[in-house]
């Protein structure tokens, strides 16, 4: 880990005066991601802006009935909130899939939005990473890419986010509110974070002295019909292999309404409108699934390692829609799949 | 009188452990105290052409920089670097010259005030390498093995009976390299005394192995190093050996002439030693009737390419089932690795799971039961030496655990048990370890409060070392076990080897017996001794027992220790004694288990669930019914881990580790374990040793994974012979 200064923001507008001051300089909330990097020598930031302590820890509902969730209010206190719980099951459910309790407790809504991919070779600086040194050549390509994309990648990077709150977010249409020197914008989650292309050191969209200030949710819906279904190689504690989000609005058996958004597989939440139109109006069959998850999966590549991926993700977003469908009783805590 | 033998006493250090009072080796501290903190290659062979240090010595705080440059005097010759448990070869030698021979060898330590200082520095040490030529990778270098010579005994003609066999199952099974991760670091503190005198606490198995090692090493004299080891958080085999960091925590206090500690970060321990990958090909051949006619196995394991480090991965075979004819080989391949060691029943866990595996394919070909497969095969006498145990319940571990998993049920048909998406599989496995005692001697110290003071040089692990010697000292003096203090790991203290192979508790409870028998006999003759003592001029022999010398005569007469000792005017009585085993090689000594598994494997997701695990375990006389259910449930746990989770993974592009974390490198968590039940089944034996015990430490994880793997089959159809079974190989 190398040395670094350490500042303490205040107001949201200290934050930004401080990150205009210090290009070196990377915010620090929960610091569950970024104190692992510091210590892997990945991250160096020339200094610490603490935003811990800003007023951004607040779950309000909005004027059309949607909810605004700070950007500091820590996973686990989201995961339990009875707005969630009640009209949003589908992201309490991502996130409780996610982690352990301890992380949870740590870790902010906008520092998860914020995780870097788990590659182990980003991790290790002995070996080329055009994530972490652009132009250095990307090794997880020809290398060890069992748990990498197969959606979305490029020749320069094949790393997957490994969020899993991301996933029931871009799922239910959620909106990131920015702050930054010339003013506030807000933008749809799955514009969020960015594919690889040619820039795979930019996970996201936000730039450089801008700041997450809050996650707005749409009114209510898919409080009934939904399931994270989370794939991976031990029953808690690892990160997703497949993970789908899946969500629907029923009229009798048909599908007025469809959600489907992939983790695991690609440098960011994947979700396609071709996949969810597909649903659209359809009744609810393991046939129309399977149509949908073939083209939420278009367009997919393997690697040497990977290619299970494919059948895997298209099996587990039929059997999400299944459970979703017939609402299944699903718990984070059992780690049954049913 | 057995108040506590046999019972499921508590741990007499829980309380300690759990409030933090008992220290390990990284938490002791020193007047001026300093931090070590390693640098580590980054190629896997090659040679060092350039290291600076000029920038790290810069940084405030830093004091030194050791290197192969600059380091004070190592011994020149391998004898030196040989530790009690070192294999054939040259020792790796930290620090000593140029030469990289693994990818994570230390290469510097850097030392500082603060830890974090010395870590932060450690990134700034520059070094040039001149990188050679390298292989990892066991599976492409196959066709370069070479044999090892083992004292494997060939039985007739193993060839020419599988070739004319009317059934033949012959796979290789692969076993991956696994680390051993305990839950504590590997570290070492070294405290300068002054005048060259050291004292050592090191993360350890054994501490009498290091003192003796480091006296070697730097040239010192016995009564100048003393190395302690009270607590050990987890070692399972890898502080067998002396690992690198006491070395180089020895060599800054030495260089300094300060006390040093070094603490390794979990991505070098990954840099010690490991289970070796090992190809393990298996050959069965078998009449109609189910009665095998050959076995053969061959191991190809990974080694270093400067120690040949192999064990008994094969012979289980040959030893457990009737065949006529066997054959069994061991070879190796030299790589640009560290050198493998022993992890939990190293050979046995490895090689057992093939050939249970083998042994399940070979009952389906024959349509048998797998249980009735294996008593087909049953011997009862050793078929590799042509002995009678000493003792082998392993028939009633058969029955006990079939009995208990309700195995009678098992539809044989594979994919014919189902639970609703979830595929339901059945499936068993024979374990099987050596009952080995060692020599270790033993000092009870008995005051004249009825307190006695029990030490001994053995390492407790983990394993409940502290207890047993307080339950067979308790016993054996006849004082309630909170009057009893146990002293361990202490190189000062009498004689012990490393805590290892499953021998430490009949080694070191036999050793109690002995210092508690002559203690015994020196309070009767006291107590004889004293003029108008109720047992002056009683013949019988005397029992101590609820702190009193009673006379096993018709009397019943008895005094209590404290008043014979205050009457003969003693302190205390103090009595060391070794153990004493008699000669036998007339029989042959094993542990046997019988493990039954039940998976549930979702059909189309292929994720698997170890839902009940019952082992039935025959290990002679259980010494604390306690912590020896503890020990077989770690090893189911670290046995479903083996055969679903673990794996180190190389790039061998780069010849380097690419899991080395406990995030990446799985093993099973809370959510992946389910029911395990562990069945000790009776196992008298009177011909072993005095007591009767053989051990526990690995006979628990030997055939779980197999049966774990025979229970997916028998749920899927899918025999998947390369482990872990993660659920890609389950999908197609």
């Amino acid at each position: 880990m190398n040395n670094f200064q350490y500042s303490r923001a205040s107001e949201v507008a200290d934050a930004l005066r401080l990150l205009d001051a210090d290009p070196g300089a990377k915010l620090i909330a929960g610091g569950t991601n970024l104190i692992d990097l510091m210590k892997e020598n990945v991250e160096r930031p020339s200094r610490l802006i603490d935003i811990s302590r800003l007023p951004l820890r607040d779950i309000e509902e909005t004027a059309d009935g949607g909810l605004r969730i700070g950007a500091l209010v820590p996973n686990s206190d989201l995961a339990y909130h009875p707005l969630i719980e009640q009209r949003y099951p589908l992201l309490a459910s991502a996130i409780l899939a996610g982690a352990s309790a301890q992380l949870r407790n740590m870790a902010s809504v906008g520092g998860n939005l914020m995780q870097r991919t788990r590659c182990a070779y980003f991790y290790d600086t002995t070996t080329p990473c055009n994530k972490r040194s652009p132009g250095m050549g990307c090794s997880a390509l020809d290398g060890l890419n069992r748990n990498h994309a197969i959606l979305g990648t490029s020749t320069s990077c094949i790393a997957t986010n490994p969020s899993d709150m991301s996933v029931a977010l871009a799922a239910l249409g959620a909106l990131v509110h920015i702050a930054g020197r010339t003013g506030k914008r807000t933008i749809a989650l799955t514009d969020f974070h960015r594919l690889p292309d040619d820039k795979p050191h930019l996970d996201t969209n936000l730039g450089s002295g801008e700041i997450i200030t809050a996650i707005e949710l749409p009114p209510q819906r898919f409080a009934r019909n939904y399931r994270y279904l989370k794939i991976r190689d031990r029953l808690s504690y690892a990160f997703a292999l497949v993970s789908v989000a899946a969500a629907v609005e029923l009229e009798g058996n048909a599908i007025s309404e469809a959600r489907l958004a992939l983790g695991g597989v690609a440098h960011k939440p994947w979700r396609t409108p071709e996949a969810e139109a597909a649903l659209r109006g359809q009744a609810a069959t393991p046939d129309h699934f399977g149509r949908a998850a073939d083209l939420l999966l278009q367009g997919a590549t393997a690697r040497s390692h990977n290619g299970f991926k494919i059948e895997l993700a298209r099996r587990a977003v039929v059997r999400a829609l299944i459970q979703a469908t017939s609402t299944t009783p699903q718990s984070q805590a059992r780690k049954k799949i049913a | 009188m057995n108040a506590y033998v046999g019972t499921p006493t508590s741990r007499v250090d829980g309380r300690a452990k759990v409030t933090g009072a008992a220290k390990y080796a990284g938490e002791f501290s020193a007047e001026g105290l300093v931090h070590g903190f390693v640098v580590e290659a980054t190629i896997p062979r090659g040679r060092i052409v350039r290291l600076d240090t000029s920038e790290a010595l810069k940084v405030a705080g830093v004091l030194d920089v050791l290197t192969h440059a600059n380091r004070p005097s190592l011994a020149d010759k391998d004898e030196a670097w040989k530790d009690e448990v070192a294999p054939e070869g040259s020792p790796f030698r930290p620090l000593y010259d140029d030469l990289i021979k693994f990818n994570g060898q230390p290469i510097a330590l850097v030392v500082a005030e603060e830890w974090e200082t010395a870590k932060f520095a450690a990134t700034l040490v520059r070094i040039d390498y001149e990188q050679d030529g390298f292989a990892t990778d066991l599976e492409a270098g196959r066709g370069s093995a070479r044999e090892m010579d083992k004292p494997h005994k060939p039985r007739g003609d193993a060839k020419a009976a599988l070739a004319a066999a009317t059934l033949r199952h012959e796979a290789d099974y692969l076993v991956p390299t696994e680390h051993h991760n305990p839950m504590e670091l590997y570290a070492t503190t070294t405290v300068w005394e002054g005048d060259g005198k050291l004292t050592v606490y090191d993360k350890t198995q054994g501490v009498q192995n290091v003192q003796k090692f480091l006296c070697g090493v730097f040239d010192k004299k016995p009564e100048e190093i003393r190395v302690l080891s009270p607590y050990v958080g987890g070692a399972f085999g890898s502080g067998l050996r002396p690992q690198y960091q006491v070395v180089l925590a020895t060599l800054a206090a030495l260089a300094l002439k300060r006390s040093v500690r070094v603490v390794l970060t979990r991505r070098q321990m990954y840099g010690l030693g490991y289970r070796p990958m090992t190809i393990e090909h298996v050959a069965l051949g078998a009449g109609p009737d189910g009665t095998l006619d050959a076995v053969s196995h061959e191991a190809i394991a990974v080694t270093s390419r400067y120690e040949d480090f192999s064990r008994n991965d094969t012979g289980w075979a040959e030893q457990l089932y009737k065949s006529p004819n066997s054959h069994s080989s061991h070879k190796l391949i030299d790589l640009d690795v560290s050198t493998p060691c022993d992890m939990r029943a190293p050979g046995a866990a490895s090689g057992v799971c093939a050939l249970e595996c083998a042994m399940d394919e070979l009952a389906v070909a024959l349509k048998l039961d797998p249980v009735e497969l294996r008593l087909k095969c049953y011997s009862d006498r050793d078929q590799s030496e042509g002995l009678p145990y000493t003792s082998k319940q392993l028939r009633e571990c058969y029955a006990r655990g079939a009995e208990a998993f309700g195995w009678a049920r098992r539809n044989p048909a594979p994919r014919s048990m189902r639970d609703g998406k979830e595929l339901v599989g059945w499936g068993m496995a024979t374990g099987v370890w050596e009952a080995l005692q060692m020599p270790v001697a033993v000092r009870i110290v008995l005051t004249a409060n009825g307190h006695a003071e029990v030490s001994c040089a053995a390492s407790d692990i983990g394993t409940g070392t502290y207890t047993i010697v307080a339950q067979v000292a308790a016993d054996a003096l006849g004082l309630p076990i909170e009057n009893i203090s146990v002293r361990l790991a202490d190189s000062t203290l009498p004689q012990a080897p490393v805590e290892g192979g499953s021998w430490m508790a009949a080694s070191s409870a036999h050793a109690v017996l002995g210092a508690a028998e002559d203690i015994r006999q020196e309070l009767a003759r006291l107590a004889k001794a004293i003029p108008g003592s109720p047992l002056a001029n009683d013949a019988a022999d005397v029992l101590l027992i609820d702190g009193m010398i009673a006379s096993e005569g018709k009397n019943g007469a008895a005094v209590s220790i404290a008043d014979v000792m205050r009457h003969s005017k003693l302190e205390r009585i103090e009595k060391e004694k070794l153990n004493q085993f008699a000669e036998d090689k007339s029989h042959a000594r094993n542990t046997h288990s019988a493990v039954f598994a039940e998976v549930k494997v979702d059909e189309e997701l292929g994720v698997i669930r170890v839902t009940r695990v019952v082992s039935a375990v025959a290990a002679g006389r259980i010494l604390n019914t306690k912590t020896g259910r503890s020990q077989i449930m770690g090893s189911v746990v670290w046995g479903i881990g083996m055969a679903l989770h673990e794996e180190t993974v190389m790039d061998h592009r780069f010849g380097r580790i690419m899991n080395a974390n406990i995030a990446e490198y799985h093993i099973p968590v809370n959510a992946d374990i389910h029911d395990i039940d562990v069945i000790f089944v009776d196992e008298p034996d009177s011909r072993i040793n005095r007591m009767g015990i053989k051990g526990l430490g690995e006979i628990g994880i030997v055939g779980v994974p197999a049966a774990i793997a025979n229970a997916v089959y028998h749920a899927t159809g899918k025999r998947i012979r390369r482990f872990p079974i993660t659920l890609d190989k389950l999908l197609d």
